[in-house]
């Protein structure tokens, strides 16, 4: 027995069932049962396996070229994230200035804009769709994937280990290549991993920006399953898709490596240092000028409009939220679109954190912990469409009947946030210092008391910044819901779509009021979920 | 502290939102006047994404016959149907509202519908009456046209094309933004109103002709007409593009303050007729109740309630129009139309061919 296994020791044999079959559940009954039967449609079509759409499809030369177009645009999305957002990670993290929660809640608030909103902004900036145009708004949609990630395990690495490497005689290159990029290895991957599934997946960005010659593994299988209902062909690409997405898995796994670095972490408020030199003042300003550019002008684009009207700036459009279609069926009154936007993120948010953290202490303490984490991915690299078709025809019996019920539209925002929560937190067990435990173990301190006062301060701001994503994920209603049926209850994305779906100056500049309190509602969400306080020890 | 405050603050909106669709449920079969049986029926109606109607019209035919009605929108009219097809061994709901004609002969071919012929189509003109097996049966139509900038043209004092010929010449090299058909419904649209005018063997003629007068071609509709349209909202560039016959009252409707003229006109010669369909998906529960909803939809309250709420034209011929549909649209004559077996079993080879003619 290693140090480390007999130091959880106290997780008793039901707790290690639950940790691992709750995370397993929800997986196969949301995803694995779902995906597998609507495949089965287009695979067994008479009772017997029919394997020939997987070899038409290998076969047709358009659509190796989708697929190989699919891969690459997203790898190269994925590297120009991450060059963006490094830098960024490191300012929000490293820096203590004025307005830095405000910074950080800001980036998040692309996040959850619909994409065709975001599109009309660019396109009002100049930006004709193109190839460009997918990159730039991939990297829009994703910055904060990156920044927040990266940057939330940053903020806890002890800057003391790099200054040492330099009092050592490393150069200020080699002390970051030899001592924290290894350290933030971990949430680099995941960040990538998660930012390429992102990316892989596009839809939106693709059909709007990426004009009328491209398309994507995702939009060909919407193609030929909400418009041909040609269930084979989908098949066969969804398989596709499928081991694209279990070959990167994999390969990011073997990269990460089964190597757990004890960091010794540290309070974000050890690590932060204020603005000093004149290096810090360039780098810091040079960040804020891309967020400003990248990211603050698009957004001020909606805001602007939102208040545009014909008599001058007024409130006018925020009104004719309340006003326009106010006597048609599926109409909502705004606020009542913002409470059940509220209501479905509150939900989502909490079936993630718990089957998400769950699966997080699962992936760290089992010997096939990997493979859990990887398969919990899965949800963000198939298509949206395959799923959501996939809930109506297989959630027809019995207690899993949800097609029509409210509760699967934050169960599917959950699929999507769950990887974000494993993400985020099982690297930062995975190096807490054991001696930590042991030594509040071996002082006397009960199980219970070692995670309170060891682990959770230290994930508890991972916990933080994972709920907020799920917040943001289903405030944004991602992709996955597109394709389920939702009685009742529309959300603010959804009022805006409907918006945007007829003619006129006053249905325009509704849909982009509501899009301003959507991005408003956005960064009050994140802003809470900062100052959560985890246990007596104060905010992290 | 902090922490259970939010907690209130969900519960709140939590009981905001299940007290206000308490709210919305309680006329369903609590208020049946006297003397008839309150049938606890409620009926769900399984639509698309643009479905909309007056709450007080659905009211009223749950006041006279005591049955609910609970709206399902289930994605674009592709996707609704799609859905309904691949459930149709656990019917999702019991009437699918939204098939159009050109997906009618998938709903057919499937066989989702069951057989009802309503009394009230008696005063359907039979160029609705598309399926004369009486499975789907017509509730609305609408046209697919091209739209124009009135002040652009006045401006420039260019000439409003008259005819979907005249945008291939020259004036009009530039001008025209439609949708990709293979994403699009109005797309489509277009696509068949040019295949009805040119026949099977000159169409790609005139999509090459149109290709190379510098039509753009973009996804959808929002971004044709919001994106890349100059009487958009979004200050597009091109005075032409591919929307509706209803969408010059709507730019009124929809304008604060209204416009004494529409901003935008319909060029006649270029409509594509969409008649959209609803009918009693086979397996229901309900078929009686359902076949009265089918009635209702035909009466005259649902159908002269349709044109504000869905900006599309009721099919029933006693039924009025609003004043801003009879001041500010024009409605074609004789838009151009596809018999849905030809749509259905080419759908796909004409959108190859469009997309190797106008994309390649």
């Amino acid at each position: 027995m290693t140090p480390r296994t007999r130091a959880v020791a106290w997780a008793a044999v039901p707790v290690r069932w639950v940790r691992v079959g709750v995370p397993v559940a929800f997986l196969v009954a949301f995803f694995v049962y779902p995906v597998a039967t609507i495949l089965g449609r287009g695979l067994w079509p008479d009772g017997h396996l029919d394997l020939s759409p997987l070899g038409d499809v290998v076969g047709d030369a358009a659509l190796r070229d989708i697929a190989w177009f699919t891969v690459w645009q997203a790898a190269l999305s994925t590297v120009l994230a991450l060059a963006v957002g490094l830098p960024g990670a490191f300012v929000l993290a490293r820096y203590r200035f004025r307005g830095r929660a405000l910074v950080r809640a800001l980036i998040v608030v692309p996040f959850v804009l619909p994409t065709i909103v975001v599109a009309s902004a660019f396109l009002a900036l100049g930006v004709e769709p193109s190839l460009g145009a997918i990159l730039l708004a991939h990297v829009f949609f994703n910055y904060a994937v990156v920044v927040r990630i990266v940057g939330g395990l940053w903020a806890h690495l002890d800057p003391h280990q790099e200054e040492a490497a330099r009092v050592l005689g490393a150069s200020r290159v080699r002390a970051f290549a030899g001592v924290t990029l290894p350290a933030l290895r971990p949430a680099i991957l995941a960040a990538a991993s998660i930012t390429f599934l992102f990316t892989f997946t596009s839809f939106g960005v693709i059909l709007v920006l990426g004009g009328p010659t491209r398309s994507t593994l995702e939009t060909e299988i919407y193609r030929q399953t909400a418009q041909l209902l040609d269930l084979r062909t989908a098949a066969a690409l969804s398989i596709l898709q499928l081991v694209a997405v279990v070959v990167l898995l994999i390969a990011a796994g073997r990269f990460q490596g089964r190597r757990d670095v004890a960091l010794g972490l540290r309070a974000t408020s050890d690590t932060a240092r204020p603005v000093r030199s004149l290096g810090d003042r360039a780098l810091l300003g040079a960040n804020l000028t891309l967020m400003l550019a990248l990211l603050g002008v698009p957004m001020a684009v909606l805001l602007a409009r939102s208040f545009a009207t014909a008599n001058g700036p007024s409130f006018g459009f925020y009104r004719a939220l309340g006003e326009l279609r106010s006597g048609s069926v599926l109409f909502v009154p705004p606020v009542d679109a913002i409470a059940n936007s509220l209501l479905f993120a509150v939900v989502a948010t909490t079936i993630a954190l718990v089957v998400g953290g769950l699966a997080a202490f699962a992936v760290v303490r089992h010997r096939r912990g990997r493979a859990l984490e990887a398969a919990l991915a899965l949800p963000l690299g198939i298509s949206a469409v395959t799923v959501g078709f996939g809930f109506l025809i297989a959630l027809d019996e019995g207690p899993l009947d949800l097609r029509t019920s409210w509760i699967i539209v934050p169960i599917a925002h959950a699929l999507i946030a769950i990887p974000f929560v494993v993400w985020l937190i099982a690297p930062i067990l995975r190096s807490i210092d054991p001696h930590l435990r042991e030594a509040a173990a071996v002082l006397g301190a009960p199980p219970r008391r070692v995670w309170r006062e060891v682990d959770l301060p230290i994930v508890g701001r991972a916990f933080a910044i994972a709920a907020g994503f799920a917040f943001a994920i289903s405030l944004g209603e991602f992709g996955a819901t597109l394709f389920i049926a939702r009685p009742e209850r529309p959300t603010l994305p959804v009022v805006i779509y409907r918006l945007l779906g007829q003619p006129g100056a006053q249905n325009f500049g509704a849909a982009m009021a509501a899009s301003t309190i959507l991005m408003a509602l956005t960064v009050i969400a994140i802003l809470t979920a900062e100052r959560v306080r985890v246990g007596d020890i104060g905010t992290f | 502290m902090r922490r259970r405050v939010l907690s209130i603050l969900g519960c709140v909106l939590l009981g905001c939102t299940l007290g206000s669709s308490a709210l919305a449920a309680a006329p369903a079969g609590a208020t049946v006047p006297g003397g008839r049986d309150p049938s606890d029926v409620t009926l769900t109606l399984v639509t698309h994404d643009s479905f909309a109607i007056s709450k007080s019209v659905l009211r009223a035919f749950t006041l006279e016959t005591g049955i609910s009605v609970r709206v399902l929108p289930s994605g674009d009219a592709g996707a609704a149907l799609n859905q309904v097809i691949l459930t149709k061994d656990a019917p999702l709901g019991d009437l699918l509202f939204g098939v159009d004609n050109t997906f009618l002969s998938r709903a057919l071919d499937e066989k989702v519908f069951d057989r009802y012929r309503s009394p009230e189509l008696a005063l359907v003109a039979p160029e609705f009456q598309i399926d004369t097996t009486h499975h789907a049966t017509p509730i609305d139509h609408g046209d697919v046209c091209i739209n124009d900038d009135k002040a652009w043209f006045a401006e420039r004092k260019v000439p409003v094309p008259r005819t979907i010929d005249d945008l291939t010449k020259p004036a009009y090299k530039g001008r025209l933004v439609v949708e990709n058909p293979a994403t699009s419904s109005p797309g489509l649209a277009f696509l068949l109103a040019t295949i009805d005018r040119y026949g099977e063997d000159g169409w790609r003629a005139y999509w090459e002709r149109l290709r190379a007068n510098d039509v753009k071609v973009v996804s959808g509709w929002e971004q044709a007409y919001n994106g890349e349209f100059s009487a958009g909202e979004g200050g597009g560039d091109r005075p032409l593009v591919v929307s509706y016959a209803s969408s010059p009252p709507a730019a009124v409707y929809y304008s604060n303050p209204r416009p004494k003229t529409s901003p935008i006109g319909t060029v006649l010669d270029t409509c594509f007729r969409q008649i959209e369909y609803v009918g009693i998906l086979h397996g229901t529960e309900h078929p009686r109740e359902a076949r009265r909803l089918v009635d209702f939809m035909l009466s005259r309250r649902f159908q002269e309630d349709v044109p504000l709420q869905m900006f599309v034209f009721p099919v029933r011929d006693d039924a009025r129009l609003p004043a801003v549909f009879t001041r500010f649209a024009d409605i074609p004559t004789d838009p151009a139309t596809l018999p849905p077996d030809a749509i259905g079993s080419h759908r796909e080879q004409w959108i190859d061919e469009w997309t190797d003619t106008v994309l390649r």
